[in-house]
């Protein structure tokens, strides 16, 4: 009888073993505009196949940490000019084609290409020749020494791509990742399946669908009915806490790598003057912000950093709220009566939402703003390109993408050749603890300079069904690792 | 005949000529770059450059409009900026869920406003007909995004008899059509509501007219007057409302497609005018402007065939 009731305890827990779940509906917000992230910005694109399809030499992992990718191993010469790596062996491609050097070769020679179209061009400009020494070594020359060289190369946009499918790379990806690409239905969603003869470990899920859902409204609804398993990126903050108190579900407050500025334009008048800008930095009360446009989700920030980044400078005491000291800093740079700017303000919520709350504390100090929404396109041609603003509200997505501030003809005009000196002998050096020090002189000199208004650092929200684990809480780069995802019951 | 098909015809391509010149121009005349649109900001000013001149946007505006007007000509729509595919076989995609979707909310319509419309008409001034009325009133009133979340709210959410939104594919036709029912519900109550107030309004001018008092005097009941003489007679503007409903459904089920995330085509106009997909929006507008157009030059055939007057004048 024990043995019976044993036996019928075994099957049981057999079949259950045999029901879990293997396959994953994961909903984002955007759907990617094609499927090459090799040639477009779009966040989208890695979104669904960074780390899934497609694989670097290096990658990230879910805190931002390089780890070895499709090179296993790497030496760097003395000088920093020249780095050997060692590629994985045994791999294919998803069209049954042979990863080696020389499609390392090719990805990166096409990156770094004069016709090229590469979103990131300006990482790999720096690499003179890519030489393949044997089908799994490869060596790349650099111009000088870059320290930042092997985070460059995680990117999504420095993945290895084949020349033998490279025709069809944006309809048909294939990479070498974990999984394959299966079907894209236009405007509703993509499915990946498991690449049985993936060259690392093996995948949990078997299958997975990622959902392009763009409304607030319809998020919530899709997740509430549990249409979707998960979504990465929840785009109504207001509705988290319902999600919180449902057992059903797990809600993963993250952070992304957007800082979030109110840009200033400055080379333009009044901006160009430190002490206005000074001044309307201490004219912004950053948590009221966090707390009437992101519902309280978000990070304050008071340099163009990462907080979770193990570099970040915490100097937002440079900048506190205080708008009396504000209004005497405007009296001092000689606008007593205030004056009257535009703010021009991208779709995102944070920046509808938080330019209302910005023109209202700024008018608090004597400072008017004609508030204009713009769609995307727009704002990329009027302000960004056309520098035609000036102020505006964005995050910058990007990571580690302080050097920014380095570039004069970039949109806000920050023209300083010592913040330029130094970012020069950054990207040369290779030395963790002078790399330490350097950055966090560039944050205090931006800091200082109050080129923007530092406002938060975006927080990334994940709503998901309680039973899964392993999906990133964090984006240090825009992408859904699907590797560790797995149903724990 | 000939002289007026003549015509008719002439004027229809020149309305053509006349749209494709407008959406042209109103399209490349709004601000914004597809190719920095993809990039982004951190891309260097060269490669934008790059993909513009990939993208051929570099040419000369005359000579884009020329190839454009000329592709569609025989049939070439030519390629997506930024899905770099057919952008026929895209607005083909869309339109197969579109066009059912627009059926089937007008049938659910015409279900629906008949009845009504017909006992609002046949009990003129009593109970029932204030009843539709009033329900009509209101479902003119609702918004239909909002009626739609109501809709996902009790019907996905609570009682999860229906997906709250996307669409699985035609290869399963029974699925297909649920995801399509919550839509199609909130797209056909505010279009019930207006066909059901203009028959009741129709039925009842027609019920005022003296061949209605000559069936009831030859000894019609009131029932066979409505049906034989009644609701024939009263049918021309109802379908004329409905050939205008069925032409809005198609296009104007944007919000709607947004709140079920519907890859509709509505949503792929959205999409491209922000992408700055130009070639799409031209392409899919000027499609929409035929498709009015064409029926407009077929109601003006018919016209032809039903009075002679027309065709000599």
């Amino acid at each position: 009888m024990i043995l019976r009731l044993t036996l019928a305890a075994a099957l049981l827990g057999g079949t259950a073993a045999l029901a879990q779940q293997t396959d994953l509906t994961l909903a984002i917000q955007l759907e990617p505009p094609h499927l090459d992230p090799t040639s477009a910005a779009a966040g989208a694109i890695d979104s669904v196949l960074y780390s899934n399809v497609f694989e670097g030499l290096t990658s990230f992992t879910e805190t931002g940490a390089i780890v070895p990718g499709l090179a296993r191993e790497w030496e760097i010469s003395e000088d920093g000019l020249i780095y050997t790596f060692h590629l994985a062996q045994g791999v294919t491609f998803h069209d049954g084609t042979t990863f080696d050097a020389e499609d390392v070769k090719f990805s990166l020679d096409r990156a770094r290409a004069e016709d090229s179209t590469n979103a990131q061009k300006a990482l790999y400009t720096g690499i003179t020749d890519v030489t393949v020494i044997d089908p799994t070594t490869v060596q790349l020359t650099l111009d000088a020494p870059n320290g930042n060289l092997l985070f460059n190369l995680a990117w999504g946009d420095a993945v290895i791509v084949a020349p033998e499918s490279i025709e069809g790379i944006k309809q048909t990806p294939i990479g070498t990742g974990p999984f394959k690409f299966d079907e894209w239905r236009q405007g509703d969603s993509i499915t990946l399946v498991q690449n049985a003869d993936y060259w690392g470990e093996a995948p949990f899920l078997t299958k997975a669908t990622f959902k392009f859902i763009s409304d607030p409204t319809a998020a919530f609804a899709a997740m509430m009915a549990q249409d979707v398993d998960a979504f990465s990126g929840f785009p109504a903050p207001e509705n988290l806490p319902q999600f919180e108190g449902d057992p059903r579900f797990a809600v993963i407050k993250g952070s992304s790598e957007g800082e979030t500025i109110l840009a200033m334009n400055n080379k333009q008048p009044p901006f160009d003057n430190p002490m206005v800008r000074e001044a309307l930095s201490h004219a912004i009360d950053r948590q009221a912000i966090i707390d009437g446009a992101m519902f309280g989700l978000g990070t304050p920030i008071g340099t163009h950093f990462a907080p979770h980044n193990p570099d970040y400078v915490d100097l937002t005491g440079l900048s506190v709220y205080d708008p009396d000291r504000a209004r005497m800093l405007l009296v001092d740079a000689g606008y007593a009566e205030g004056f009257t700017t535009t703010l021009k303000l991208p779709p995102p919520s944070y920046a509808r939402r938080g330019g209302e709350i910005i023109a209202s504390q700024l008018r608090n100090v004597g400072i008017e703003t004609e508030i204009t929404n713009l769609e995307w396109a727009q704002w990329l041609e009027e302000v960004f390109r056309g520098k035609d603003f000036g102020l505006t509200i964005v995050s910058h997505t990007e990571p580690f993408d302080i050097g920014i501030y380095a570039r004069p003809d970039y949109y806000f005009q920050y023209d300083n050749p010592e913040f330029q000196a130094l970012m020069k002998l950054l990207n040369a050096t290779t030395d963790p603890a002078a790399r330490s020090d350097m950055l966090a002189e560039a944050q205090t000199i931006i800091a200082q300079d109050y080129v923007n208004g530092y406002l938060f650092q975006l927080a990334f929200p994940t709503v998901a069904d309680a039973r899964l684990e392993g999906l990133w809480p964090n984006q240090p780069t825009q992408a859904n690792d699907l590797t560790k995802v797995r149903w724990t019951q | 005949m000939l002289a007026y098909l003549t015509r008719r015809l002439t004027s229809l391509i020149l309305s053509l000529i006349a749209a494709s010149a407008v959406i042209f121009l109103v399209v490349e005349v709004a601000p914004g770059d597809p190719a920095s649109y993809m990039l982004g900001i951190n891309a260097q000013p060269e490669t934008v450059a790059a993909l513009r001149d990939e993208l051929g946007l570099d040419q000369p505006k005359i000579q884009r409009y020329l190839s454009w007007v000329g592709g569609m000509l025989t049939g070439d729509f030519g390629l997506s900026y930024t899905y770099r595919t057919p952008v026929a076989e895209m607005i083909a995609t869309r339109l197969w869920i579109s066009l059912p979707l627009a059926l089937y909310a007008l049938t659910l319509a015409i279900l629906l406003a008949f009845p009504a419309g017909l006992i609002a008409a046949a009990t003129r001034g009593r109970a029932p007909d204030f009843g539709v009325m009033a329900f009509s009133q209101l479902g003119v009133a609702i918004p239909n995004f909002w009626f739609a979340m109501l809709l996902v709210l009790g019907f996905a959410i609570t009682w999860r008899i229906f997906p709250s939104g996307g669409f699985p594919g035609w290869d399963n036709p029974l699925q297909a059509i649920r995801a399509l029912t919550l839509p199609a519900v909130a797209l056909a109550l505010p279009q019930a509501a207006i066909l059901a107030r203009v028959l009741r309004s129709s039925l009842i001018d027609t019920l005022g007219e003296d061949y209605i008092r000559t069936a009831r005097a030859k000894g019609l009941t009131r029932r066979q007057t409505l049906w034989r003489h009644g609701v024939r007679n009263a049918l021309i503007p109802v379908l004329t409302i409905i050939g205008l409903q069925f032409s809005f459904l198609i296009a104007g089920g944007i919000i709607i497609e947004q709140v079920f995330y519907l890859p509709g085509l509505g949503r792929l106009i959205f999409q491209s005018i922000s992408q700055r997909d130009l070639i799409v929006v031209e392409s899919a507008v000027m499609l929409l402007v035929f498709a009015v157009i064409l029926v407009n030059f077929l109601t003006d055939l018919a016209y032809a065939l039903t009075d002679p007057r027309l065709r000599k004048g």
